[in-house]
């Protein structure tokens, strides 16, 4: 075999069939064969400047794991992966990798980068699967660290806080923990036993995680602080707000927030039969926004019976925000795209249900401050899409119920909390990370922020 | 698992149970509510905390059986444990600086409004209270509601024990008798809750009323709770449950409350076969 391949071109992932999988809730890709990885791995070049873990929030030695998968070494290259990163498994699947790590790989120069969120997920896996050995337990130092929220952000921190010797518990508000890996991003893109084999991994290491715990109303920040002796919190209590657009009939029903559509189906599992949770089941439906959550509730819809299933969008397609591969992986899925447009009103009939929704059609104008052309009305060009269902996927706020009830911690304009660069906030050993620093953003991100806390968590602890 | 430590069968259609929850107990004040699932495969259902035992631990529910859900967990039994239990949820109802207030409750909303009269009276406050139901058999709370108010009147809607009519009878009494409150709190069904909020309005006595829509989270996560209050969209969850009832769109959210009614009526009846099946 030759030692490096050339080929300009990813190994393919293997997928379901499109139309057979627009219709089932099993993950669509399937993942590497040894032999793929082995291939895929041999295409990296090792090069000297390492752009890849430049790209990468949590700084993955990138180059050092994929030169282990080359030699068949895969243990090895997931020990060096896990030395960084948390939640391997879950990062080699819901990473945007098309602009962090394989956005700046040499190969992407000239043809396809390295697969390196599929080599990541294929390392995790395999070391998920076979491996039964418990990870030597850290020795405690005595000393108790609280995270509020079980999302990326709350594990990372977590995790490595607890690899330090933190004798560290996790309240969760819903009954599972996982955050938004466990009620937002749907089991066919992240299938909930690999969530868990995560939190049992970090159970594994000491971890406390208790559930039903509305942190703010039933034990506040000050109390975790005097009453429960917790020396450091942590706070990763992600972005939950949903946003709506202020339209005529929002209300009506049949028109959802993305989040409670997704929660629905993932966390209360109402895409099985006979789920004790309701849901509407809707022939067409219509999903406003562009991002990932967008994606993940159009192709959930489909999944759920819908005929037609209409994402729109107020940009046109170069500007939708999800990942390239979840916009092609919902074309394959039949989801149509309507862009350029914009909702004006929803319509309902005399029971209130959803009938239509009324749009207009938008051009780009000048770019806004963000840099990206903003989206003017064409006057005189609305019409009418027939839909029984609507989907606000329009982003988050920060949970406002900490801020409600922690006196003296600060909040920026829309909720978001107050933090520096290590996450510190206002409130003396009260640090934040994730979303609910950040407002909506992605996995990795908040995984970055949780690992950042952590250290500062560790400094701050050692000084105290 | 939370265990159930009392129940007591109110009327053929209201249960009341009392959870073991300490952290919440020790916590929980008038008009907030909790969020229960009975078993691993159960749906999340919110509950108004009717009552706590701040030394026992024990948080108390009163529950209205009308779906699959509360068929269910009306088949718990004492000593027996639900699957979930999670609050003090919602903010308070405020209760600071009132004098003199009318409490208006109506069917099992009477279960939520008993605390809320009792705080009141315990603090000092002057309190009338108005209570409707039904008929006879579904009067709950009778002798409680008497020793927490100054006023007591009771109401069934086909006059099969106290006064026969609605609510807004008593209350249009007091107000056309010149009788003034510095608050009306309305907790009951949504149609009687717009018909208090309609009374109180020409007098422009502050009214208050308890939301309590559909809910998944209850964090303020999902946002099936919202309802339009002054024009502005509002999450029940997290700015409530309690609302300027002169401000709610009452229409709206009795629309919205209807949103499963057919699949809820599919899981009773399921429930139902199943029961009868197991027997």
């Amino acid at each position: 075999m030759a030692k490096f391949n050339m080929s300009p071109n990813k190994n393919p992932m293997p997928v379901q069939d499109p139309l057979v999988r627009n219709r089932n809730f099993q993950e669509v890709a399937l993942g590497y064969s040894e032999e793929a990885a082995i291939d895929e791995a041999k295409r990296c070049l090792n090069c000297k400047k390492r752009p890849c873990v430049e790209g990468c929030p949590v700084r993955v030695h990138i180059p050092e794991f994929i030169a282990m998968v080359a030699e068949g070494k895969f243990e090895e290259a997931y020990q060096i992966i896990a030395r960084s990163s948390s939640l391997p498994a879950v990062c080699g699947r819901v990473c945007p990798q098309e602009t962090q790590c394989e956005g700046k790989c040499t190969r992407g120069i000239k043809g396809e980068p390295v697969g390196i969120g599929r080599l990541e997920r294929f390392v995790a896996d395999r070391h998920n699967s076979l491996c039964t050995e418990k990870p030597a337990l850290p020795v405690p130092n005595g000393r108790k660290v609280a995270v509020v929220g079980s999302g990326p952000a709350g594990l990372a921190c977590a995790g490595d806080l607890a690899k330090l010797g933190y004798d560290v518990t996790v309240y969760e508000a819903l009954h599972l923990a996982g955050g938004v890996l466990v009620y937002g991003i749907p089991e066919f893109r992240l299938p909930k036993a690999i969530v868990q084999k995560e939190v049992d991994n970090l159970r594994a290491l000491g971890v406390k995680i208790l559930t039903n715990m509305v942190i703010g109303r039933v034990i506040t920040i000050e109390e975790l602080q005097t009453e429960y002796g917790f020396e450091a919190v942590f706070l990763g209590s992600g972005a939950g707000l949903p946003r709506f657009m202020g339209i005529k009939g929002e209300n009506a029903k049949g028109v959802f927030s993305a989040n409670e559509y997704l929660t629905r189906s993932n966390l209360m599992k109402a895409y099985r039969e006979g789920g004790a949770t309701p849901i509407l089941r809707a022939k067409k439906v219509a999903v406003v926004g562009g991002g990932n959550v967008a994606m993940d509730a159009a192709r959930s819809a489909k999944r759920m019976g819908a005929e037609e299933v209409t994402v729109v969008y107020r940009r046109g397609k170069e500007e939708l925000p999800a990942r390239k591969e979840e916009v092609e992986h919902a074309e394959e899925e039949q989801i149509r795209f309507q862009l350029l447009t914009n909702p004006v009103e929803i319509i309902s009939d005399e029971q209130d249900n959803v009938c239509g929704m009324r749009c207009i059609r938008m051009q780009l104008g000048e770019p806004d401050a963000s840099g990206r052309r903003s989206p003017v009305e064409i006057p005189n060009s609305e019409f009418v899409m027939e839909v029984d269902c609507v989907i606000m996927s329009l982003g988050t706020s920060p949970n406002p119920l900490l801020k409600q009830t922690t006196r003296g911690l600060e909040t920026k304009r829309r909720g978001e909390i107050v933090a520096d660069e290590q996450g510190k906030t206002t409130l003396n050993g009260v640090y934040a990370g994730g979303d609910a620093v950040t407002g909506a953003a992605t996995v990795i991100l908040a995984m970055g922020a949780g690992k950042k806390a952590a250290a500062a968590i560790h400094e701050y602890l050692q000084n105290k | 698992m939370y265990r159930i430590l009392k129940k007591k069968i109110l009327n053929p259609t209201v249960t009341q149970m009392e959870i073991e929850a300490p952290l919440i107990a020790k916590k929980a004040q008038a008009g907030q509510f909790i969020i229960l699932r009975v078993d691993e495969e159960g749906e999340r259902i919110p509950l108004t905390i009717a009552g706590c035992d701040k030394v026992g631990g024990g948080v108390s529910i009163i529950f209205q059986i009308v779906g699959g859900t509360t068929m269910a967990l009306n088949e718990k039994q004492e000593g027996e444990y639900i699957q979930d239990f999670v609050g003090p949820l919602g903010t308070p109802t405020h209760l600071e600086g009132l004098k003199k207030v009318a409490v208006v409750g109506g069917g099992v909303g009477c279960a939520i409004a008993l605390p809320v009269a009792r705080a009141l009276y315990e603090r000092g406050c002057e309190v009338t209270s108005i209570v409707g139901f039904r008929n006879r058999d579904l009067v709950i709370l009778e002798e409680e509601f008497r020793a927490y108010s100054n006023r007591f009147r009771l109401v069934t809607d086909d006059g099969s024990y106290g006064e026969k009519g609605n609510v807004c009878a008593p209350l249009n009494e007091f107000l056309q008798a010149g009788e003034t409150f510095d608050e009306v709190i309305t907790i009951g069904p949504l149609i009687m809750m717009k018909f208090v909020a309609l009374a109180t309005k020409p007098y422009a006595i502050k009214t208050v009323a308890s939301m309590n829509p559909i809910m998944i989270d209850g964090t303020g996560m999902c946002g099936g709770c919202r309802l339009t209050v002054g024009g502005e969209t509002k999450f029940a969850c997290v700015d409530g449950p309690d609302f300027d009832a002169h401000l709610i769109d009452f229409d709206e959210a009795m629309k919205r409350s209807r949103m499963y009614a057919e699949f809820e009526a599919e899981a009773r009846e399921n429930h139902c076969n199943l029961y009868k099946k197991e027997k």
